[in-house]
């Protein structure tokens, strides 16, 4: 199968549904001839026209406010927001607006939208261009939330998410952009609420989230030559979240670790965690672990931010103590 | 303005329109007062020539946008006093089958987006639906409605920018009503505030919120070229709320007079001077006039009745409406 990087999924995904539906168009900064400075956007301005592909000012609130109201009166906005960290100057328009429009209308107004955004660090880039805030907005009843892993989750969840008639918020590992995977030639979607097993295994569950995936790939390679089986679940949506595919992985493993790229305190991480220990509790034989991002704001120097994500290695150690039974009260 | 045959119907109307306002406004007060309605709302009486000047210059097929003290515009925009106060006190008939309340009745069916409990929130909402006019190729017009207040919030500044480089058929609707809140408009608006709209070469009009005709007249024009494209527009609304900032607000003496109050009710009401206007024009007698008020009267009694009387949603739907379904 041919393999193209996640810039070229998520390209493809968007051109695909623009060919397939009229009314959906492609609003943010720099989106047109720059393509993004990702470049995740480069050539749809020559094929849609700026019309349907929307360079707009600088002016997030504004641009967010107005593909609510393009959403709530017909058109399919995919708005892009160039970094995850300017999620706090739409707040407003995305949490206030957006995510309890068709609530508060007791069913009447609906808002179609997709916000396209990032997430990551070890990028060099510094507090304000490298959070992974997407619990901020996972919070939020109304709005769904994705997290591709790969290329190829990007992709289908991307082209799932143009056609939710909900406010669909999906966020990429910006370190992902020109990372390849296999991807058909042909059409897929890949439904929300649909968590995805990576890797089948007996000792213990690792629950990952976007680029997680690939750090907890690593590390269960780690164990396997510690002789762990390492099972590995992506849950591809946090909104939607597939309880009963962790859960059933839980009871089979009997130990969990999740991890996650957002601030470990009161995160995606805690929220899984909480719901393992609830819904699976007398099939523990550890404590279930949660692995985030240090609670610092991101800092600039590569010896002090490689600090502060998840690494393979503290994972596999992670998974050792649990397995092990040397797990200390408090680890 | 001489009145011509063919508009009478038209006159008429909108002084029914305005005189509906009111009367769905004094038992919106009263259901408060008597410790009928949960919550606070906010009564848009003394402004009705805002909203009536400008919605009988739209079709049911225009948008608007409306704000806090929203029930003025619904009521112009085409909706209906039994579904308005069900909605006002949480019953399952009402426009959002009792989820919004006051601060949040939407009428699709009219055009009407929502009311909106965020000071300025729906800026970008009434801008964005001008943009899908465009880009659709409708020729639907959105208006707008917020309050002088609002001006303060940095999102209206965004959106105009954007919504006069795109040339959008929107035209923004600055009732001033001479409060924010409990201060007064001067202690918070630097300049004019038709200004601000100028610095994006939109251009800006004031008028007397109180004159029917005279805002009708100027939103008829204004209508006309945006749906050309001629858009946007911006319009400043003199106008004055009698009551306070909502329905609990009764002592005012610290930020404004009784004096003042009443020079406004007296001199400057909007029913008043169309009543007066239509007399003088032979167009209807004040006996008559007193027919079409104490008709709408009756009838949002009636429709305050239905409305208390009327079922709660069952507790089931408590989680209904989260997520809208696929299509």
């Amino acid at each position: 199968m041919r393999q193209i990087t996640l810039s070229q999924a998520v390209n493809e995904a968007i051109a695909e549904e623009m060919r397939r539906d009229p009314t959906i168009f492609l609003i943010g900064e720099d989106v047109a001839e720059a393509g993004t400075p990702f470049k995740v956007t480069a050539g749809l301005v020559e094929e849609f026209g700026t019309e349907r592909v929307i360079d707009t000012p600088i002016s997030e609130p504004g641009f967010m406010g107005m593909a609510v109201g393009a959403a709530m009166t017909g058109s399919r906005p995919i708005v892009d927001l160039m970094f995850g960290d300017f999620l706090f100057l739409i707040m407003d328009q995305l949490c206030n607006q957006a995510a309890k429009a068709h609530y508060m209308s007791g069913g009447k107004l609906n808002v179609p939208l997709v916000l396209r955004t990032n997430l990551g660090a070890t990028r060099r880039s510094a507090a304000q261009h490298s959070q992974s805030l997407h619990a901020l907005v996972a919070h939020i009843p109304g709005l769904k939330v994705a997290l591709p892993s790969s290329a190829y989750e990007a992709k289908g969840l991307l082209k799932t998410a143009i056609r939710d008639n909900n406010p669909v918020v999906i966020i990429e590992d910006k370190l992902m952009y020109q990372d390849k995977a296999s991807v058909p030639e042909e059409e897929y979607l890949i439904p929300f609420g649909k968590a995805n097993i990576v890797r089948e295994g007996r000792d213990v569950t690792l629950v990952a989230t976007s680029s997680m995936r690939q750090v907890c790939e690593k590390a269960a390679d780690l164990l396997s030559e510690d002789g762990i089986s390492a099972e590995i679940i992506d849950p591809r949506t946090i909104v939607p979240l597939d309880e009963t595919t962790i859960l059933s992985s839980v009871k089979k493993t009997s130990r969990a670790i999740v991890v996650d790229e957002g601030h470990q305190s009161y995160g995606v991480a805690a929220e899984i965690a909480s719901i393992i220990s609830e819904k699976a509790f007398y099939h523990l034989d550890a404590p279930v672990i949660r692995m985030g991002a240090m609670d610092v704001p991101v800092p600039f120097s590569p010896v002090l931010e490689d600090l502060t994500v998840p690494t393979p290695e503290l994972v596999a150690q992670n998974a050792r103590k649990i397995v092990f039974g040397e797990m200390i009260h408090g680890l | 303005m001489r009145p011509k045959k063919s508009n009478i119907e038209d006159y008429l109307r909108m002084y029914r329109q305005m005189v509906k306002i009111r009367a769905f406004e004094d038992n919106a007060n009263k259901l408060y007062l008597d410790a009928k309605m949960p919550g606070l709302t906010h009564m848009y009486s003394g402004e009705e020539a805002v909203a009536v000047g400008i919605c009988e210059a739209l079709l049911v097929t225009d948008k608007i946008t409306s704000t806090h003290r929203g029930h003025g515009h619904c009521v112009a925009k085409g909706a209906d006093f039994k579904q308005m106060f069900c909605e006002l006190l949480g019953k399952e008939e009402g426009y959002c089958r009792g989820k919004g309340g006051s601060m949040h009745i939407a009428d699709q069916s009219n055009g009407n987006l929502g009311a909106n409990a965020i000071v300025g929130g729906s800026m970008g909402i009434a801008t964005g639906s001008a943009l899908r006019a465009k880009l659709l190729k409708s020729d639907d017009v959105t208006v707008c409605f917020f309050g002088d207040g609002a001006t303060a919030q940095g999102l209206l500044y965004e959106v105009m920018n954007m919504a006069a480089l795109w040339k959008l058929p929107v035209i923004y609707a600055c009732e001033n009503n001479g409060y924010s809140e409990y201060t007064t408009t001067e202690e918070i608006v630097a300049g004019k505030i038709t200004a601000r709209a100028e610095a994006f070469g939109i251009k800006a009009y004031q008028v007397d919120g109180q004159d029917v005709l005279a805002v009708n007249a100027l939103a008829q024009k204004l209508v006309q070229r945006a749906r050309k494209g001629e858009g946007p527009f911006f319009i400043e609304l003199m106008t004055y709320r009698y009551h306070g900032h909502h329905v609990g607000d009764i002592n005012r003496a610290y930020y404004r007079t009784k004096e003042e109050e009443l020079e406004w009710k007296e001199n400057r009401d909007p029913i008043k001077i169309m009543g007066q206007w239509l007399a003088s024009e032979g167009i209807a007698s004040e006996s008559e006039l007193k027919v079409i008020s104490d008709t709408i009267y009756i009838e949002a009694n009636e429709a305050v009745e239905y409305a208390l009387a009327a079922a709660y949603p069952d507790v089931s739907e408590v989680k209904m409406h989260v997520y809208a379904k696929a299509s």
